[in-house]
């Protein structure tokens, strides 16, 4: 076998990828979140429409999303390769369980393959919201004084859609799982990388712990405000 | 103390097991296997088969005896093996389910009994340094940092029971194999041939059908000799090195 391949299909080569690929996962949250926050200024939604016109128009932006789409595919893909892999390593199950943990959220850390699901069909249903309605031109278009062309109104659907209380409870515990799963994800994907020294794991850990409570409560933040303080 | 004990009974590797109970008279300060002895001379006098169970030194350092007890490989007790674990940590009248190691990498021989034969192919492919034999060396010869020497030992004590495998969900052995490539390739008599060292054995630990680490920690959790999964993440730096950066690939 190439030597390549064998070592991208070697446990530690599979651990590799969805370490890497996580970590680009959550650069793109933050990115993600900061665009979004616009949501919550009090304008009519200029800044956001204006901002995803740049979004979807920017050659620059529009391939790196492409490389967004495609990370997010082969995490899922992989991840999913894996956790069936690893449950294949044990076919008779134990009576008793108890997975103690020393150093992440046990709970996490052994659901990352259901929390992952969850986010996926997340990551459809959403876009299917915006993404989609977008694309298909299902958006009313909107000028403003302050930029030079005229831009779709997205603001009007995340107004409309966030007035659902079921799709706003899906929003939100769709943030929950993001969080669990960032909760372990953030932290073992530097143990993946090898990054493990006690100067910086600590530091780490510490990030990781705060990324994965502060960056899906902003996102479920902004249902939560357009259903019950908007 | 009266005990209720939930033992899985399994003829061979190719038979299904199942569960059965039986009720034991013990006392406190009997170790968890003497305590199992009482069991086997009482199924003996019955005339019944006795449990299989593996043990050897009974001192906590071979890492012969086994067995998952109330869902904790070696036990409940933190950094214990079961030979060293003692019948006042379980209160009277309290039923204990006792498990072989469960993984494809480990089958049970019989009852709670595995075969960990995966393990010693997994050393036999690079936890070894090449050395001619002969007079031992002056224990000075080589100078090593105490610090360096700590943690490679810290490693080296690594029995290779293993519980990391039982333990982990994903029945990895990335534990036990971190732990043998580390306590060698730290060394200045393992560096020689460390690159070869962790290609063979990593590639040796996937063709055994383990399955990989996602960092649970449940190794190190449960681990009886508390190895770090710090040696983890050395022998997937060490591994990353190996792959891109050196000439070799693994021998097999």
């Amino acid at each position: 076998m190439n030597w390549f391949v064998r070592f991208l299909t070697s446990s530690i080569g599979k651990k590799l990828i969805m370490s890497l690929t996580g970590l680009f996962l959550c650069l793109f949250l933050v990115v993600h979140l900061a665009g979004n926050l616009q949501l919550l200024l009090d304008d009519g939604g200029e800044a956001f429409n204006i901002y995803a016109y740049i979004m979807t128009h920017n050659p620059l932006i529009k391939a790196v999303s492409y490389g967004t789409y495609f990370f997010i595919i082969l995490h899922a893909i992989q991840g999913i390769i894996l956790a069936i892999q690893n449950r294949k390593a044990r076919k008779s199950k134990y009576s008793v369980t108890v997975t103690r943990t020393t150093g992440t959220n046990s709970f996490a850390a052994r659901q990352m393959a259901l929390l992952g699901s969850l986010i996926l069909v997340f990551i459809g249903i959403h876009m299917g919201d915006f993404w989609w309605k977008m694309k298909s031109g299902q958006t009313s278009m909107e000028k403003y004084d302050s930029f030079q062309f005229e831009v779709q109104n997205l603001y009007e659907k995340v107004d409309a859609t966030f007035a659902n209380e079921w799709i706003v409870l899906f929003y939100v515990i769709s943030m929950i799982g993001l969080s669990f799963h960032l909760l372990h994800g953030f932290q073992s994907a530097f143990q993946t990388l090898g990054l493990n020294h006690s100067k910086y794991t600590p530091f780490i850990k510490g990030l990781g712990k705060g990324f994965a409570i502060i960056v899906p409560a902003l996102f479920a933040l902004i249902p939560i405000y357009y259903m019950f303080i908007k | 103390m009266k005990l209720n004990l939930k033992v899985w009974r399994q003829k061979g590797a190719s038979t299904g097991g199942k569960f059965e109970t039986y009720t034991v008279e013990a006392n406190e300060h009997m170790s968890f296997l003497e305590m199992l002895d009482v069991l086997n001379e009482q199924l003996i006098a019955e005339q019944r088969e006795p449990v299989s169970f593996e043990h050897d030194c009974r001192e906590g350092i071979c890492g012969t005896c086994s067995m998952v007890i109330n869902g904790h490989p070696h036990g409940p007790m933190k950094g214990t093996t079961t030979c060293q674990l003692h019948m006042r940590h379980f209160n009277d009248g309290e039923t204990i389910t006792i498990e072989p190691f469960r993984s494809n990498s480990f089958p049970v021989i019989k009852d709670l009994v595995v075969d960990r034969a995966a393990f010693d192919r997994i050393i036999q492919s690079g936890g070894y340094i090449s050395v001619n034999t002969g007079q031992a060396q002056d224990g000075n010869a080589i100078p090593i940092e105490k610090d360096l020497a700590s943690e490679a030992f810290d490693a080296a004590t690594c029995i290779g029971c293993g519980a990391c495998v039982a333990a982990c969900p994903n029945a990895s052995a990335m534990l036990f194999t971190s732990a043998k490539v580390s306590h060698l390739n730290m060394m200045p008599q393992g560096e020689v041939e460390a690159t070869q060292r962790v290609l063979n054995m990593i590639n040796q630990m996937d063709s055994e059908g383990f399955g990989a680490c996602s960092n649970i920690t449940a190794c190190e959790a449960e681990c009886p000799k508390e190895i770090s999964v710090k040696n983890i993440a050395r022998v997937n730096r060490e591994y990353f090195a190996a792959v891109l950066a050196s000439e070799k690939n693994p021998s097999k």
